[in-house]
């Protein structure tokens, strides 16, 4: 019994490692660039690919084939990093966090398809390391030798990035940075090197942290996701920008994972419970834990407000009658469509309406009542599953069980948002993606009732609504007038008050706002619209999955409203238009779909850092001024 | 450019276009597939050589009903909610008689409940659940890969001859591995009342902490290990467990571990002595397959894997339904359907008409190294038709048309 608790404790141990090597990385860059850098998973796998090929080429069976393969691949990341600060990210250093986030996302693709391009479909399986193929004997268990090495590699590189950090002239810029890259750069420090040195490391911890894995870890394209999700979590339980926290963190998580798998089944008052199917959610546990008691995870502190990168969002005016023309005129538009348009343009824009609610009510969260969500895909869900339970557990009419969508999204949104609005920036848009993943795995694993991982099927429509064009008014109609109703209330008393608690929770307090219930509120509000857009996404399919409620629809999400521009309303339809028929559209011409939208975005992000109805907007704006004067 | 070239030009070229949709619109029978090629890609680009080939050939071969196939593929990112717009789109604008493909059993039973809604007939290609034929099965979907249900059944007799009582389980957690699991206990229960399951392990699919499963499982002093871990995790697994020695001494059983796809990629650390399904599609002797075989190397120059004979065979099935209904309605092609047999590199395999499964079977055998590589030894073919429940019982699960 002892012996299988340290030889789990020490694969926890051995896990630890390279999970802690990547989410150093990314803590380090978002410490000093702000920049929450979505493709560091990439980077990661970009490590194992690279360790692959250069150890091959060094050759598999000799010590120093296997480290200097596994050096020269970090270093390679490194220098790509270098090439993704210097090509894409400086250039973007001021526009929203958000956006970022955005450009990071569209390398995730680029990255994707550019293995896929030079590696190939088909695992590839790594050598073992020479010298260190076996295993010792630990209290009569074998352990491989390579774990040994791994267990050490953790310490040895927070020893080294300690000594970097607080012994360095270039540590104490980097401390000096995160604490205040503005007052850095006016004593005359070189930000921009900086910035780029950093990124090297970042990139070369990410490179290393998949390269020291090519033993235990095939190289193949979903290393990425798997790979982010992790770091993210480690970085955020351990606290933003902590170095030790994110160390302690990957440990914590690491031998969770592994005394799960040790304990195996238990039986609870007769009924058995699995801890080993727990592994799939365990991270995202400890994450909502972590947050709820800790708000800036284990050894982070509340971060300095970026002097200069703080952006007051300009204030949204009162809607006028030009707008509500435009807006009748594009309704009445959709509205004629069904009378010549083909019928799969008609399912082509079901699926636009269905994506523009959606992409609104998470810019509500995200613009007037200042919430970003990564998980907003929950309530979508909620009220995907709330619809198709209804109509086929309660045996509700499908116009009935429509209505279970919005109260499942709300009711969601009503528990997990009283724990999300005690928190700001991103450790609450963590804790959303925390709640969404475990509520995603609750309806993977509920078989009996969710249908688990193969979902609900047969979620058609009632009689009437079987014809594509009907289906498609009762969308518009419901889509459209709920965008509308949600823009309404952006300008209803109640819109105002949120937007005073964004702008300056201090000051509304004082002029007895209650901030946090009306962020509460906001955040149920928005739910429920999500969860009605997920019921109509559920009966214009005819089928549901776990995938509705996702971390890539999340992200799809988040790319439609950054797309459009989170600071003005239209934006996150003209967002989810865009997205939608891009996917749909490059999809069907290019095997290499990923890496188009990717670079589609890229130039978006680098041409029209506002989005593109914050573009159309300065665009009107300029106009404007340029009659105002030529009169 | 003078403005003459121009006329010229832009005339030739909208006879061109004229020419190739009137071509289009008279000449050829367009079938829908749709699979998602990125997020499987190991299986699904020799899939894709499969089905290219078997098109190339039946069009070589005169067409049917005297037209030409044209396959509209398209990739359906791996979610039901793409997969039934893309449908859609296949169906309406594409205008395509049926369709066919799909990989996961969630987008499976997607499409499968969109042709049932819209009356189109599915052959869906590889997803492996059993509802899709079963529990969820219609009217309009036929299966043709050999199923879960069907691939563990090939595996217990094997099993049960080594009278091993105390057995260890892995599998993925998803459906997949869940049925493959419930299955494998209800068989072997029944053949060999007194075994005992003494571990039960279900990683997150892709995401298999090996080293830990592997000690895990050592704990529990296993004599039989039953495995339905594929792809990566595999990979993971038998190279934690190989170092651990956790294989010693234990007998392990490991659905698909014989398919190349996943084979391969072990290289010479194979599990050598490992009970698996797949396909020794090098030392296959039988003249369909030999055919097939040649032919596939000789155009692609690149060896099959059994995704390559998933979509030859799926294109052999719509070839074989057209011919046999003579039409393209969608009633007449269903109707031909049922009870479809035709020749595939495998053998004859028959659509039943009592669940719409095909009876292709899968190669059972023993993984072996040779020349540095895994391959499978000791195998024989095992007829799908042998492994099905019966026909009451396939009747108490399968809802009435």
């Amino acid at each position: 019994m002892l012996a299988n608790i340290v030889i789990q404790f020490m694969n926890g141990l051995a896990g630890a490692s390279s999970l802690f090597l990547v989410a150093a990385g990314l803590s380090i860059i978002f410490g000093v660039s702000r920049i929450v850098n979505f493709a560091h998973g990439s980077l990661y796998m970009l490590g194992v690919y690279l360790a692959y090929t250069l150890v091959e080429f060094f050759g598999r069976s000799s010590i120093f084939g296997f480290w200097g393969g596994v050096l020269m691949a970090a270093l390679c990341v490194g220098l790509i990093g270098v090439l993704i600060e210097i090509v894409v990210l400086r250039r973007i250093y001021r526009a929203p966090e958000l956006f970022q986030l955005l450009a990071t996302f569209a390398l995730v693709l680029v990255i994707k398809d550019a293995a896929l391009y030079i590696w190939g479909a088909e695992d590839l399986v790594g050598p073992r390391a020479a010298g260190l193929r076996g295993a010792v004997e630990i209290m009569g268990k074998r352990f491989p030798q390579y774990d040994l090495v791994l267990i050490a590699i953790g310490p040895v590189v927070l020893g080294l990035l300690w000594l970097l950090m607080n012994r360095t002239r270039w540590g104490t810029l980097v401390r000096a940075a995160t604490q205040d890259r503005e007052m850095v750069g006016a004593l005359g420090v070189n930000q921009s090197g900086l910035f780029t040195g950093v990124f090297f490391l970042g990139a070369f911890l990410a490179g290393l942290g998949g390269a020291v894995q090519l033993p235990r870890e095939p190289a193949q394209l979903m290393l990425d996701i798997t790979v982010i999700s992790d770091a993210f979590v480690v970085v955020v339980v351990g606290g933003m920008g902590s170095i030790g926290g994110a160390f302690l963190a990957a440990l914590l998580i690491a031998q969770a994972k592994a005394f799960c798998i040790g304990i195996g089944d238990v039986s609870i008052f007769g009924t058995v419970f699995s801890f080993s199917k727990f592994t799939l959610v365990v991270e995202f546990v400890i994450m909502a834990v972590v947050l709820v008691v800790r708000p800036w995870g284990l050894l982070g502190k509340q971060q300095g407000v970026q002097r200069g990168a703080f952006m007051v969002e300009p204030p949204l005016y009162p809607l006028n009658q030009t707008f509500w023309i435009v807006v009748l005129a594009i309704v009445v538009l959709l509205g004629l469509i069904p009378f010549g348009g083909d019928n799969y343009l008609l399912v082509l824009l079901i699926d636009i309406a269905v994506f523009a609610l959606f992409a609104v009510t998470l810019h509500f969260l995200m613009g007037p009542s200042g919430m970003v969500s990564f998980g907003h895909a929950a309530y979508f869900g909620l009220g995907c599953y709330g619809a198709a339970l209804a109509l086929l557990k309660l045996k509700l009419p499908m116009e009935l069980a429509l209505f279970a969508a919005p109260l499942a999204g709300g009711l969601g949104a009503l528990v997990f948002g009283w724990f999300c609005v005690r928190l700001s920036g991103v450790y609450l848009a963590m804790l959303t993606l925390a709640f969404a993943q475990i509520a995603w795995s609750v309806i993977y694993q509920w078989d009996a009732f969710t249908g688990g991982s193969n979902g609900l099927i047969g979620l058609w429509p009632s009689e009437w609504l079987k014809n594509r064009a009907v289906f498609y008014a009762f969308a518009l109609v419901l889509c459209v007038g709920s965008i509308l109703f949600l823009w309404r209330v952006v300008h209803a008393p109640f819109g105002y008050a949120l937007r005073a608690g964004r702008d300056s929770a201090l000051r509304a307090d004082a002029i007895g706002i209650n901030v946090r219930r009306f962020q509460w509120f906001g955040f149920t509000l928005s739910g429920a619209f999500a969860g009605l857009a997920g019921g109509l996404f559920a009966f214009s399919k005819g089928s549901i999955s776990p995938e509705t409620l996702a971390v890539s629809r999340s992200v799809d999400g988040l790319v439609m409203v950054l797309l459009g521009g989170v600071q003005t309303l239209t934006g996150p339809v003209a967002g989810a238009a865009l997205f939608t028929w891009l996917q749909d559209s490059i999809a069907r011409n290019t095997e290499y779909w990923r890496a188009i939208l990717g670079l589609t975005i890229l130039v978006i992000v680098l041409a029209f850092p506002q989005g593109i109805a914050g573009f159309t907007k300065q665009v009107a704006a300029r106009i404007g001024v340029m009659r105002r004067e030529a009169v | 450019m003078d403005r003459r070239s121009w006329l010229k030009l832009s005339a030739a070229f909208g006879a061109a276009m004229f020419a190739m949709s009137g071509a289009q619109a008279q000449d050829t029978i367009k079938i829908g597939e749709m699979n998602s090629y990125k997020n499987f890609a190991a299986f699904l680009e020799p899939y894709k050589k499969g089905w290219e080939l078997a098109v190339e050939q039946a069009n070589a071969s005169g067409g049917v009903l005297g037209k030409k196939i044209e396959i509209v593929s398209r990739d359906d990112n791996g979610n039901p909610g793409d997969a039934v717009r893309i449908a859609e789109e296949l169906v309406t604008r594409e205008k395509v008689s049926f369709l066919i493909g799909t990989f996961p059993s969630h987008v499976g039973l997607a499409v499968a409940s969109f042709a049932k809604e819209k009356k189109v007939l599915f052959i869906a290609a590889e997803p492996l659940t059993d509802k899709i034929v079963w529990d969820q099965g219609n009217k309009y979907t036929f299966r043709l890969r050999a199923s879960t249900y069907m691939q563990t059944a090939m595996l217990v007799p094997e099993a049960v001859k080594l009278k091993k009582k105390r057995w260890a389980i892995v599998y993925p957690n998803y459906e997949y591995g869940q049925s493959a699991t419930a299955a494998f206990k209800q068989l072997m229960k029944a053949a060999q009342p007194d075994v005992e399951f003494v571990v039960e392990q279900a990683p997150p699919l892709g995401k298999i902490e090996a080293g830990a499963v592997a000690d895990a499982i050592a704990a529990a002093k296993p004599d039989a290990i039953f495995s339905s871990l594929f792809g990566p995790d595999l990979a993971k697994f038998v190279r934690e467990g190989q170092t651990r020695d956790l294989f010693k001494g234990v007998e392990v059983f490991n659905l698909l571990a014989g398919e190349p796809e996943y084979l391969d990629p072990l290289k010479d650390e194979a599990p050598a002595g490992w009970w698996v399904t797949g396909y020794p599609w090098y030392a296959i002797t039988t003249p369909e397959h030999k055919a097939f075989a040649d032919a596939y190397q000789k155009k692609f120059n690149d060896y099959p894997r059994l995704g390559s004979i998933v979509g030859y065979a799926t294109v052999q099935s719509a070839v074989a339904a057209i011919k046999k209904a003579g039409s393209l309605d969608t009633e007449k092609l269903v109707a031909g359907m049922k009870g479809l047999t035709h020749s595939t590199p495998l053998g004859n395999i028959t659509y039943r008409p009592q669940d719409h499964q095909s009876t292709m079977g899968a190669y059972v055998g023993k993984i072996g190294l040779k020349d540095g590589k895994g391959v499978m030894t000791d195998w024989y073919y095992a007829d799908g038709a042998k492994f099905l429940p019966s026909d009451a019982d396939v009747a108490k699960m399968r809802p009435a048309e």
